[in-house]
């Protein structure tokens, strides 16, 4: 039981970390709250799920032909419809909204609403303490850990992860530096997808796949971006333990828990917020919160 | 008699010097007149069973542009509000048997007391934390309905409420008129004293507190407010639906009145009103394509919203109708001069 529950958390966390930190470091660079990145974790899903049951490849093929053509989706969504109306904050708002309505609408004329389903990578599981633990729930748990640490690498050793940071903390000024702002958004916008698109492959295999898998790790995600501090990638990559663990706890241990799992992970959030209202690694701004 | 033909001849004095030298104020009354006239020229069941809807979503669209446009307090889980208001009047109508008449207001009251729940641990709060708090308290509410099913009907909601009116005219009179009635006071109160506090708390909340405003007040005030006009919506819609049901509190509800409110132009009540009643027969007319509908949907918004990012209305506002440069007093388009002060308008 307790192993059960450790399993599932750290599964739901990492899905919601990636996620998470795709969403969190778009917002800080280019201040896009996109709430279709996790539309285009669904697309990334169809996308793997077309070529590994329609076309009959290797799911490996699968996400190596995936991510790169939801970044590229990713980025002519973002020139066409983004870009041109970045100053009106509302505006981009209802524009990615949009989009994630109109992405959830065209998968569900392509593929129609069946819940469809990716073979796993590797099939088969073994047994710790008498809790079945799946080959692919051991490979999609180490991918994340491993991508997380490429995205800190890059974050923390580039050049290009010191121009994404300063600009996430003054844009003006990162500007005046000599930075290509526009560009750095663009390049941050193509990271960001590309980790949704990551998240896809990694977590299809574990989950059903339909057009509305997007609604509640949006949800979850904005939690633990809220929770762990908007812009700290530290933050998120705890928060989305914290939350996966109540969202894991709450689904064993509680009877009628499926139904209350996003609340009790929600609640925990806003008691969080109600004794740091910054989040838990955030920093406070006097302008921003 | 004579101070009864006093009053009459100031009306259309009023009438003649204020509404109709204005394209926008002639708007507003002939959309007003064409509601009320509507039920001489048809009684296609059909159509006034959109206007209905509409008028009950656009009294909602409305309360969000009080609370987010005007002190933008973005909030990204308005339908928590609509979700009480139905759900609370719902269970007064079955378990306690109020009438409509008296569920209805006391729904809101609950939806008043939600606002209050959620304003003070959102005080603390701005802008995208805000938002992003906010798009939890609908889900929450939501996680509660389906936990205790034997109360508020679970998955199914709770069905068989009383009927607002026998005819689906008299149904439609009573929704027209509590949308007009009840948009017309947010309108006045934005244009209010407390209305000037909101703008200002949304401009530099700082500087509103440093003039001796107590903000915390006037923030909680926003939400009760807000809560107060979508939970009337709410119970509208729960007995005119005769149900009261989870989708009342879903995601997709909060993101439309964003999408409504954004579409026809924030702060200005008005905009959003006029956007339900574009955007909600449009999304009925798009019937015909049922596989399409809302991908129609969803394009015309990107597409609208590429053009004229401040909104639909305001653009259109800005078309028809000019500022005077000097005394900052609107004037039709076509006009060369000031009506007031005569000054060139170029």
């Amino acid at each position: 039981m307790i192993l059960d529950i450790i399993i599932t958390s750290l599964i739901n966390g990492s899905t919601y970390a990636l996620l998470a930190i795709g969403f969190s470091l778009i917002f800080g660079v280019a201040r896009i709250v996109n709430i279709a990145h996790t539309a285009f974790f669904m697309v990334a899903s169809y996308c793997i799920y077309m070529i590994t049951r329609k076309l009959g490849y290797h799911p490996i093929v699968g996400m190596l032909v995936a991510i790169p053509l939801i970044t590229l989706l990713g980025l002519i969504c973002y020139k066409l419809f983004i870009d041109p109306i970045r100053e009106h904050e509302a505006a981009v708002l209802i524009s990615t909204i949009a989009l994630a309505i109109a992405f959830q609408e065209i998968m569900l004329l392509i593929f129609t609403g069946d819940y469809l389903s990716v073979p796993a990578l590797i099939q088969g599981y073994f047994t710790v303490f008498g809790a079945k633990v799946f080959y692919q729930q051991l490979i999609t748990f180490i991918a994340a850990l491993v991508i997380l640490g490429a995205l800190r690498l890059l974050l923390m050793q580039t050049k290009l992860g010191l121009a994404i940071r300063s600009t996430a903390q003054d844009r003006e000024v990162a500007n005046l530096m000599g930075m290509n702002e526009s560009r750095v958004a663009m390049i941050t916008m193509g990271i960001s997808v590309a980790l949704a698109g990551f998240t896809g492959a990694v977590v299809v295999p574990l989950t059903t796949v339909n057009p509305f898998m997007w609604l509640h790790p949006l949800i979850m995600m904005m939690a633990v971006v809220v929770l762990g501090g908007l812009g700290s990638i530290k933050g998120s990559f705890f928060a989305a333990y914290i939350l996966g663990f109540a969202e894991a706890a709450v689904v064993f241990l509680i009877p009628m828990g499926a139904f209350l799992k996003g609340s009790v992970a929600l609640s925990v959030m806003i008691l969080v917020l109600l004794i740091r209202p910054e989040g838990l690694f955030g920093v406070a701004f006097e302008e921003e919160r | 008699m004579n101070l009864i033909r006093y009053y009459i001849r100031k009306f259309f004095t009023i009438i003649k010097t204020e509404v109709f030298v204005l394209p926008s104020r002639m708007i507003v009354l002939l959309f007003f007149l064409t509601l009320l006239a509507l039920p001489l020229i048809t009684n296609d069941p059909y159509l006034l069973r959109i206007l209905i809807l509409a008028s009950i979503f656009a009294i909602f669209a409305a309360s969000w542009d009080l609370l987010s446009g005007f002190t933008g307090q973005m909030n990204f889980g308005h339908a928590l509000f609509f979700g009480v208001g139905a759900y609370s009047a719902a269970m007064l109508n079955q378990h306690v048997h109020i009438p409509p008449w008296g569920s209805i207001p006391l729904g809101a009251l609950g939806a008043v007391l939600a606002g209050l729940i959620v304003g003070i641990p959102c005080l603390r709060l701005r802008g995208t934390y805000l938002a992003l708090t906010t798009l939890a308290f609908p889900i929450i509410l939501m996680g509660i309905v389906f936990a205790i099913p034997n109360i508020t009907g679970g998955e199914l909601g709770i069905s068989g409420l009383d009927r607002l009116a026998r005819s689906r005219v008299v149904n439609y009179y009573i929704a027209v008129l509590v949308m007009l009635v009840l948009c017309t006071i947010m309108w006045k109160i934005t244009d209010s004293n407390i209305g000037i506090i909101f703008h200002a708390i949304r401009e530099d909340e700082v500087a509103v507190r440093a003039s001796g405003i107590n903000t915390t007040r006037y923030k909680l005030l926003a939400f009760c407010l807000s809560g107060f006009f979508a939970g009337i919506a709410g119970g509208l819609y729960a007995h005119f639906m005769r149900i009261a049901d989870p989708s009342t509190l879903e995601v997709s509800m909060s993101f439309q009145v964003v999408i409504w409110s954004v579409f026809g132009g924030v702060v200005t009540i008005w905009g959003p009103v006029g956007a339900v009643f574009i955007l909600f027969p449009l999304l009925e007319f798009f019937r015909f394509l049922p596989e399409f509908r809302m991908l129609l949907f969803a394009i015309v918004i990107i597409l609208i919203l590429l053009f004229m990012p401040q909104g639909l209305l305001p653009w259109i506002r800005d078309k028809i109708e000019n500022e005077c440069p000097r005394c900052k007093i609107r004037n039709v388009a076509t006009r060369k001069s000031c009506r007031i002060c005569a000054t060139s308008m170029h």
